[in-house]
């Protein structure tokens, strides 16, 4: 059980605050719901490189790292399809300075030319590192937009192109951040070795005067019904045919969510798993293969994807797949295997709140699916799930017209 | 109130900070068992090390596969079966092989641990070591490699290491597709009953343990035949490779260039050592060092930047990494050199010092959270064969060393001539 305090304040900001006497340190941890899905499609990327900005120095303070690390601390932040997450850990003693730091480019960022300029051309250096020099590395972007036509999810975070991040310019910045940056439109956990009746005063001290701004409302185009499947052949040079298949999945707050999650275990969760077992040990068609989706928000994508064994028929290698998939399909999964995926979310979810960071990061992203408490009813929603709802489920997902395929084939 | 001051804060040097000790106790074997009982979750963490890295390898990569064969059966489970049971229970196993130790790791559920003792036993004392699961094992690692040998990161981080440390050192060997092919199921065989059967064994331990967890370890581990000789910690001597600095072009089409520039450092025990740690945080070791503060934060040259030393018990090296575009990697390398060159003419101011310094005890604060991780600390200094004083002595130096000592430690070692340099394309 995580025990967590929540207050509103009159600009809007959600805080909540988690005490744990256990550690010296204390994590704030600032998540603003907006992410790469609430950019326009000609201008993609924009959320992450905001993200980067947003170290470039603030109204009132030149430097944000500096005086944190000066205070001893560390921090870091990501962005993803959804959502943009900030989080910094120090001594407990010194939380006041991240309340500082926080409220300040909260408040106003300095949108520095220089800033945007080097962050720019970092950027760029992120997607090559990532996204260019890798084998694979475009892999996402491909199967993004075969899968998604008209939802947002049709691009990574990254961005759809080298040039979007590379033309992005101070006016667009600003637009972004008087969108999005508003306290309504953020939540904030304080977490640690901390005083829940000082946090509300802090909170209010440095967050209180900030300008509510205006709410923005998300209004995304929803992804229609695939009705027929969609394929795509690559050939590149990579060293290894490679498969990817897709379905479209519930989203994270679809009560059929959890059924989802603990199909894609059953398949590809680990060495006892089917794909695995019978694909891998067995018949020797895949040197490996995983089958995952990324938790988002809004309906995601149930994925398998796995490296051809060499001289196997790629053709050969998604027909056996295609047969386990069948088989779950048919005869659904047996009281055991229920039980051990069960288990095996009920352990993922102990190890998951070991760390203070973890757990601050965690309230911040439940509390932006709609209440932090899910972190705590999360477990139960697991326990209810039935072998007739995973058998419904599977029946659903891997229905053949919602799926799309992709050969990646190496040109050597 | 004014934002433009910032709030008062505590330094992290005045921060007393103290190892948690753990609890030592000896298994009827001989087995010594580290271990850290706290911690809010009901989890534990099971870590038996034994003395069979890839230092003691016959022939390329035998520790490896032994250590990975380990859990793919045993006279009366198979691969399948071993895995559904630890999976059955939420239990997670992993193997990994280093250069002097091979570990073997249970993450569990405090409630479920004891049922899967029994199963990390029969690995560690009845693995039978089939061809079959060999074979499957060497074309998916041959696979694997392939992919990986595409990547200039990885080409470019075996490189290096067998520049400064020598082709035939441990820490500078690498596999090819042909030393895979040559692997055997005897040498594994032989190796599993040198190594491990009849090997050295230790046991860390950390979580929240069940009731009478001591005896179930002795119950289950106490009559293993191992411990009986001693230890031979392996002694490399490394070489380096005669030329200094290497282009290498391994896709035409590449836009970046993957940059390592390193030395050889002696290990821990050196007295230079723990000022070092000090130095090489300022240097290249944070977000806020030089190299990273110049090169991504005012150049935008590349992604990352780090300078590190490297994690090895029996020497050492002060290594350089990053991926920067490939029209600007020569320019990288000339700005790391710059660097070098500051640290070594002009002393690094209070104000600079005391940040690294609160940024380093603050580091080791966040570092102490939670059983796992204070455990990885002590892990760390036994099996370097150091004792606390490794820590104490380090959280002195970070907090005393001054300007004049990093200037002389900066003079003594961050010398373009004592460095190998590389770029893969």
């Amino acid at each position: 059980m995580i025990q967590y305090e929540k207050f509103i304040l009159d600009n809007g900001l959600r805080v909540l605050v988690h005490e744990d006497k256990s550690t010296p340190m204390a994590v704030l941890n600032v998540l603003y719901d907006v992410g790469a899905k609430d950019e326009s499609p000609d201008k993609t990327g924009f959320a992450h490189l905001f993200e980067h900005l947003m170290f470039g120095g603030s109204k009132n303070i030149p430097s944000y790292d500096e005086p944190l690390q000066v205070a001893g601390g560390e921090n870091n932040a990501f962005t993803t399809n959804d959502l943009t997450n900030y989080y910094c850990q120090l001594p407990a003693e010194n939380i006041e300075t991240a309340f500082w730091l926080e409220s300040d480019r909260m408040l106003s960022l300095a949108f520095s030319k220089k800033s945007l300029e080097v962050q720019r051309k970092v950027v760029c250096e992120e997607f090559k590192e990532h996204y260019i020099t890798k084998p694979y590395g475009d892999v996402w972007h491909k199967m993004r937009e075969l899968a998604y036509i008209t939802h947002p999810y049709r691009w990574m975070t990254i961005g759809a192109s080298l040039k979007h991040v590379e033309d992005a310019t101070l006016e667009d910045v600003k637009a972004f951040f008087n969108k999005h940056y508003t306290p309504s439109n953020a939540i904030m956990v304080v977490a640690g070795n901390i005083e829940p009746a000082q946090m509300k005063l802090l909170a209010e001290k440095w967050f209180g005067s900030i300008p509510a701004g205006e709410k923005y409302n998300r209004q995304l185009p929803i992804e229609p019904k695939q009705t027929s499947s969609r394929t795509l052949e690559v050939t590149s040079n990579v060293p290894l045919d490679a498969l990817y298949k897709c379905w479209h999945m519930p989203s994270r707050m679809d009560e059929r969510y959890y059924a989802a999650e603990l199909i894609s275990d059953i398949l590809g969760g680990g060495g006892s798993s089917r794909l695995f077992q019978s694909l891998v040990k067995e018949k020797q068609l895949f040197s490996n293969i995983d089958c995952y989706h990324f938790g988002s928000t809004d309906a995601g994508l149930m994925t398998i994807e796995g490296k051809i064994v060499k001289g196997v028929n790629i053709k050969d290698a998604e027909n056996a797949l295609m047969e386990e998939i069948n088989k779950i399909v048919e005869n659904g999964i047996s009281v055991s295997e229920l039980e051990k995926v069960k288990n095996k979310a009920e352990s993922a979810l102990a190890f998951e709140d070991m760390s203070l960071m973890n757990r601050a990061s965690n309230i911040a992203m439940y509390e932006n699916l709609g209440e932090a408490e899910l972190i705590n009813t999360e477990l139960s929603k697991y326990q209810a799930v039935t072998a007739e709802e995973i058998l419904a489920q599977a029946r659903i997902i891997f229905d053949e017209n919602n799926c799309n395929t992709m050969h990646y084939l190496s040109n050597n | 109130m004014n934002r433009k001051i910032a709030p008062k804060i505590k330094d992290a040097v005045d921060y007393t900070l103290a190892l948690k000790p753990y609890e030592h106790y000896t298994l009827d074997n001989g087995i010594n068992v580290y271990s850290i009982d706290a911690g809010a979750q009901e989890v534990v963490q099971l870590e038996m090390v034994y003395y069979a890295g890839n230092c003691y390898d016959p022939l390329k990569g035998i520790a490896a596969a032994t250590n990975f064969l380990l859990k793919n059966g045993t006279t009366n489970k198979t691969a399948f079966q071993i895995n559904e049971a630890f999976d059955y229970y939420g239990g997670y196993c992993n193997r990994a092989c280093y250069n002097e130790t091979s570990v073997i790791t249970l993450h569990s559920l405090s409630k479920h641990i004891d049922k899967l003792l029994p199963i990390l036993h029969e690995m560690l004392t009845d693995s039978v070591f089939l061809q079959q699961e060999l074979d499957i094992y060497k074309q998916n690692t041959k696979q694997r490699l392939k992919v990986n040998l595409q990547k200039a990161e990885f080409v470019a981080g075996r490189l290096i290491d067998s520049y400064i440390y020598g082709e035939h050192h441990p820490y500078g060997v690498y596999t090819n597709p042909l030393d895979i092919d040559a692997l055997n199921i005897d040498a594994c065989k032989a190796f599993y009953q040198e190594y491990y059967i009849n090997g050295n064994c230790t046991i860390f331990v950390s979580g929240k343990m069940p009731m009478n967890f001591k005896e179930s370890l002795n119950a289950v581990f106490g009559q293993m035949p191992v411990n009986k000789k001693p230890v031979i910690k392996p002694v490399n001597k490394s070489i380096q490779i005669e030329q200094r600095k290497f282009r290498i072009d391994i896709d035409p089409n590449s836009v970046q260039g993957a940059i390592r520039i390193a030395m050889p450092f002696p290990n821990r025990h050196h007295p230079d050592f723990k000022k070092v740690m000090v130095l090489n945080t300022l240097f290249g070791g944070f977000f806020g060092s030089r190299l990273m503060s110049n090169i991504r934060e005012d150049k935008g040259y590349t992604y990352g930047i780090y300078s590190y030393i490297q994690n090895h018990v029996q020497e050492s090296a002060w290594m350089i990494s990053t991926e920067a575009g490939k029209d600007v990697s020569e320019a990288t390398i000339e700005e790391v050199y710059k660097e070098m060159r500051i640290l070594r003419e002009e002393k690094i101011g209070d104000e600079e010092l005391l940040l690294v310094r609160n940024y380093m005890i603050g580091g080791i604060l966040g570092e102490l959270d939670g059983p796992f991780q204070i455990m990885a600390k002590w892990k760390n200094i036994i099996l370097n064969d150091m004792d606390e004083s490794y820590f104490y002595d380090s959280v002195y130096e970070i907090k005393s060393v001054n300007a004049d000592q990093l200037m002389e430690l900066a003079n003594k070692y961050l010398r373009p001539e004592n460095f190998w340099e590389l770029v893969v394309y």
